[in-house]
């Protein structure tokens, strides 16, 4: 790829900078801070896309990750005993095994980067990233890109299954409770602890 | 600027995000870990693209695919911490080791 040494600097500071941020992450005590430190990780890979001329991948990377940075930072504080870092903060467990997987991680991936012979065919100097992403997309691997979005719309019936606290008909315990042998007493082959028979009266009382 | 660096950096990313997703106690400090894995795998895919596949379109689509699935993953995972914060008040992986067999 011939390119002016602009890249490269551009390329090294942005590198510099997305490895600092994603290694700042797991040591600030704030986990507000987490969070838009990961957002800066995201969008120094963003800036090197952009430098790799995938124009669509990068623009939508940070957009993408400007909202979901938000959306954890909110998580953060709502969730999270300290999410201000006003007091330090460490909440690991089994950390150096953690730290021996991350080192052999990179390790092993980068031997392949360093030793795996790949082959050398840049970008053809007429290509249209972005037309010929949008051609893709809806062209030969429409089927892909449609069944990324059926998996999307069924992750979000999922979500709000799993998130919501009552449906319609009460909460998500009434209907796994069987009903009564005679109104208002216990459940149905159930071992009489009394505890689980609230099911069972709210079933029958409305 | 080379596929040797870009990858190198891929390797990085993805090396703390198994720090980080291993490590942490928190379920949403964790799946920052698990972002940042995804993060390498983009940047990874993006280098093969732009030059080792001679800019083949179905590169930017593996791109895309990770995209969606890292939509997935924020999306389940905070479904997760709620559904598990209403059941037992928690927000760390090991209030919940009674799920082990």
């Amino acid at each position: 790829m011939n390119h002016g040494i602009g890249v490269d600097i551009a390329f090294f500071l942005l590198a510099v900078l997305a490895i600092y941020s994603g290694w700042r992450v797991f040591c600030t005590d704030s986990m507000v801070r987490a969070s838009f430190f990961l957002l800066v990780s995201f969008i120094a890979v963003g800036a090197i896309m952009l430098l790799l001329t995938a124009v669509y991948l990068g623009v939508a990377m940070f957009f993408m990750m400007a909202v979901e940075m938000m959306v954890m930072a909110l998580f953060m504080v709502m969730f999270m005993m300290n999410p201000a870092g006003l007091n330090p903060m460490k909440m690991v467990h089994q950390e150096r095994v953690a730290m021996a997987v991350g080192a052999v991680g990179f390790m092993v991936l980068g031997a392949m980067a360093l030793f795996a012979e790949f082959p050398e065919r840049p970008l053809p100097a007429d290509l249209e990233p972005v037309a010929a992403l949008g051609r893709e997309l809806l062209g030969e691997s429409m089927l892909i890109f449609e069944s990324a979005g059926i998996v999307l719309l069924t992750t979000m019936i999922g979500v709000v299954v799993l998130s919501s606290h009552r449906g319609r008909y009460g909460g998500a315990e009434t209907g796994s409770v069987p009903p009564g042998l005679m109104p208002g007493g216990e459940p149905a082959g159930q071992p009489a602890q009394g505890e689980d028979s609230e099911g069972g009266h709210q079933h029958h009382h409305h | 600027m080379t596929l040797m660096m870009l990858l190198l950096l891929a390797a990085a990313l993805i090396g703390i995000g198994l720090y980080g997703a291993l490590s942490q106690q928190s379920f949403v400090m964790l799946m920052m870990g698990l972002e940042l894995i995804l993060n390498g795998v983009m940047l990874a895919a993006v280098a093969f693209w732009a030059l080792s596949g001679a800019g083949a379109p179905p590169g930017q689509l593996l791109t895309i695919v990770v995209m969606a699935v890292m939509a997935i993953e924020m999306a389940m995972g905070f479904a997760l911490v709620v559904a598990v914060y209403r059941g037992k008040q928690a927000d760390m992986t090991e209030a919940l080791s009674e799920l082990k067999h």
